[in-house]
């Protein structure tokens, strides 16, 4: 089987974008309409997945029917903001601007040790806690704005930016995310600067990650959507470090993935032996 | 002699038999309109396709007093129809199962007699495995249903073939998967071939109807075919969209492709009994591999 990959580059990610942009547009039309509702909520950061996220629910919505949600941090990069704003005057969508700062300093400021990776994923989850408020108000789900690439590596804060009630690019590596954003319209400025969290001033995901979107896809295409084997991969040409990294990242942040375990004592226990889809009589 | 056929690629309600019922009728009312003699719904189209524990619930004991096919056979007075659901056996079996109504009568039932239980699909923890494939008359000659991945072996078409069968009724709903650069998903792709194949290699018609929508993150594709006997594509339904797609078939494309190409007539069964016999004597089990 390794013989079939030569070499890494030739991994070939591109997708149809017509039929993914017909595909996703139609399941976010569905699953919000057929809760009886119209509307979507969408923590737009000034990056790629949101800006693209938020493109599909307009698509699929109409851009009355979409709110855009602002959510800076004091250290959160200014240019963050303003491609914000490029993606809500492009779309005409419904916006707002809520900074969280004064909502997390008091926490920070009763820890005075926290790590910036406490930091990181206490911000993620006062945005998660201010898009629910805005979906009850607003009358919306909470559009979420994961990629494949990072939800199989668990580069996201449980219950922060992982938190949402569907989301349509969780089956794209960002390579891909990117080759839509393209396809769809999204400001180039923010298809081409460097992917960041901006959790942290001078973040990168590529920097926090240690390999290159471009390189994790395509082994993460091979492992995980070809089925290779770890050692073929090697064979075929991969860092054995890098493989067996990413490997072992997969696996530990599967809990990221899971919903919380039950333990099971009854006859018939949710998640077991209770199995209904979620749009189950709709 | 001529057929409308009428392929319905619609989209469900899940485990609301009572909505999608309502659906069947006014889908029936409009084919009925634009002159269709028979009407193709896709698999499980009264229940939806991701039922799990739901199964039990929505299962019907398909008979003329049963609620739900009294109006379905009052509809396919004038309008054969194909429709799919969940059939409750005597013993309370559940299978994944598709009906020929005819003049209020119901002609066949064909239990599906593969189900997947592999990748996404759960089919086998929910549902018995059919034990039949047998073609049926009808008044357009004799015919023949599949569901699913009933087709995706070769040998159940295969005996519909010898079973007489110059139309097989394929139905379906095929979760699309397999996003490539290419035009059409993997799992499209792939069906519209063998469905293509089929027609060919047995020089029959071969209709298929898959259904739409989405079901949490599964789409199905639509994309719903009819293939003459000499393989030629005479409809396609439209990708993702709901749709009614009537065709009016030349029934008489049976007897121009089998006087060219005598596949049939040449079939040699005695020989497939022969060597099946043999194959399966030997030990199969270890032979295998």
């Amino acid at each position: 089987m390794a013989a079939l990959v030569k070499s890494p580059n030739q991994v070939d990610l591109t997708i149809n974008t017509d039929l993914a942009r017909q595909i996703l547009t139609g399941f976010i039309h569905s699953e919000i309409t057929r809760v009886g509702l119209s509307r979507a909520v969408i923590g737009l950061s000034g990056g790629l997945d949101s800006a693209l996220s938020c493109f599909l629910a307009v698509e699929a919505l109409g851009p009355e029917n979409v709110l855009a949600v602002r959510m800076p941090y004091r250290t959160s990069s200014p240019q963050s903001l303003e491609h914000a704003q490029l993606v809500i005057d492009q779309l005409g969508v419904q916006s707002i601007t809520v900074d969280i700062t004064p909502m997390v300093e008091p926490l920070f400021e009763r820890f005075p040790d926290v790590s910036p990776h406490r930091r990181g994923n206490v911000m993620a989850r006062e945005r998660m806690i201010i898009l629910y408020d805005q979906s009850e108000a607003f009358g919306g789900l909470v559009v979420g704005t994961g990629n494949k690439t990072e939800i199989l590596l668990g580069y996201t804060t449980l219950y922060g930016d992982s938190a949402s009630a569907l989301n349509p690019l969780g089956d794209l590596y960002k390579t891909q995310v990117r080759q839509l954003a393209r396809a769809v319209g999204v400001p180039e400025v923010i298809i081409e600067k460097a992917p960041s969290a901006d959790l942290i001033i001078g973040q990168t995901d590529e920097g926090d990650l240690g390999y290159t979107y471009a390189e994790v896809d395509k082994l993460l295409y091979l492992l995980v959507d070809q089925r290779y084997s770890p050692e073929d991969l090697v064979e075929a040409g991969f860092a054995e470090t890098f493989v067996s990294s990413v490997v072992e990242r997969v696996r530990r942040n599967h809990f990221k993935r899971m919903l919380p375990l039950i333990a099971k004592v009854s006859n018939r226990t949710v998640g077991y032996d209770f199995l209904y889809l979620r749009d189950w009589g709709t | 002699m001529k057929l409308s056929l009428a392929l319905a690629q619609i989209n469900t309600r899940l485990g609301n038999v009572q909505a999608n019922l309502e659906k069947h009728l006014e889908l029936a009312e409009e084919a009925r309109r634009q002159g269709a003699d028979l009407l193709v719904f896709p698999e499980l189209s009264l229940t939806g396709y991701v039922l799990q524990d739901l199964t039990p619930t929505v299962a019907l004991k398909p008979s003329r007093d049963q609620p739900v096919f009294r109006r379905l056979l009052e509809a396919s007075q004038d309008l054969d129809l194909v429709v799919g659901f969940v059939d409750e056996d005597r013993r309370s079996r559940f299978y994944i199962a598709a009906a020929y109504l005819s003049r209020g009568e119901i002609v066949h039932i064909h239990h599906k007699v593969y189900l997947p239980t592999y990748g996404l699909f759960d089919e086998g923890r929910f549902f018995a495995w059919g034990e039949q494939v047998r073609a049926f008359d009808t008044r357009f000659g004799r015919v023949g249903i599949l569901i699913c991945e009933d087709f995706w072996h070769a040998s159940p078409p295969y005996l519909l073939w010898l079973d007489g069968a110059d139309l097989m009724i394929f139905t379906s709903a095929s979760p699309g998967r397999g996003l490539s650069s290419e035009p059409q998903l993997d799992s499209a792709r792939w069906v519209e071939h063998i469905n293509q194949a089929y027609a060919s290699l047995f020089t029959t018609f071969v209709a298929h109807a898959n259904r739409v929508g989405y079901e949490d993150g599964l789409n199905f594709w639509g994309g719903s075919t009819l293939f003459d006997p000499s393989g030629k594509l005479l409809a396609r339904g439209p990708y993702h969209q709901e749709a009614l797609t009537v065709t009016e078939v030349d029934l008489n494309q049976l007897h121009r492709t089998r006087a060219a190409l005598p596949l049939l007539r040449d079939e040699r069964t005695s020989l497939v009994q022969k060597e099946m016999a043999r194959i399966l004597q030997k030990d199969y089990g270890t032979e295998r591999r």
